[in-house]
């Protein structure tokens, strides 16, 4: 079982690393947003469900389970919050990109 | 009722968060699940005849397991993006529109595209979803919206309507 863990947790520590280096790498607020969730949200969950594993069904190892969830609902609506406030806010596109629907729904 | 729902979730929720069944313990979640229900119940689901019909379950299940199915293969879609050295990006905002009636169910709809592979929900105004794609690969509304909403409406619609 602790190998199954460690094998979870250097999962999520890897796809972490990828997401910063995606915040890094992408050119302008959208793209980087893309991978600060995505790849941020699964690893961190990923070395909470190792952390579960570890401990199994103790008061600290259930602590870990339920945070999986919450972290993804808080994730996912901060991401929204904040690619919709930057869009108000006025900050460009990216020079390369095609099309912008949401453009015409701004009054 | 959905009052007395909602009470009973976030009891559950604070009794696996603290894990001990004492007295003063079980005191301090009930008052706090109270203050919860009180406070916030106005914005709870309308309809809590839902959560009484298990076949919702049931597709609930189904949903997590293609959910995290797709949820991997975000992953493994922004690794490549990123790790790429000519880095294949082609963003846009595209704007798809949604057959869900619900609230909850919209909601489930927007973060579960926030989740998977190169898109983001950037904005929800009535039916149309605006959402931010890292690689736009065609500008045919048909297509575009049945490779990001199809995967996940039909079964939103079976759990939440």
């Amino acid at each position: 079982m602790n190998s199954i863990s460690m094998i979870f947790i250097t999962i999520g520590v890897i796809f972490d690393l990828f997401g910063c280096i995606g915040l890094i790498r992408l050119p302008d607020v959208y793209n980087r947003l893309q991978s600060a969730t995505k790849s941020v949200t699964l690893g961190t969950c990923s070395i909470l469900f190792g952390f579960f594993l570890r401990n199994g069904f103790g008061s600290s190892g259930l602590k870990a389970l339920i945070a999986i969830p919450l972290l993804f609902f808080a994730s996912t609506v901060a991401a929204h919050a904040l690619i919709r406030g930057s869009y108000k806010f006025g900050i460009k596109l990216y020079d390369k990109t095609v099309v912008d629907h949401y453009k015409d729904a701004q009054k | 009722m959905r009052y007395v729902v909602l009470f009973i979730i976030m009891m559950l929720l604070w009794l696996a968060f603290t894990w001990n069944l004492q007295t003063p313990n079980l005191i301090v979640g009930g008052v706090a699940s109270l203050l919860t229900a009180v406070l916030f119940g106005r914005s709870f689901l309308r309809n809590t005849v839902k959560f009484f019909q298990p076949q919702r379950y049931f597709w609930i299940i189904i949903y997590l397991f293609v959910f995290i199915w797709e949820c991997l293969k975000a992953n493994f879609d922004v690794a490549y993006r990123v790790l790429n050295p000519a880095m294949p990006i082609k963003p846009g905002i595209v704007k798809v529109k949604s057959t869900l009636k619900t609230d909850i169910g919209r909601t489930f709809l927007a973060n579960s595209i926030t989740m998977t592979p190169g898109t983001i929900t950037v904005d929800v105004i009535e039916d149309d979803f605006y959402i931010h794609w890292i690689y736009v690969s065609s500008e045919d509304p048909k297509v575009y919206s049945r490779k990001i909403l199809g995967r996940f409406e039909k079964y939103l619609k079976r759990i939440f309507e």
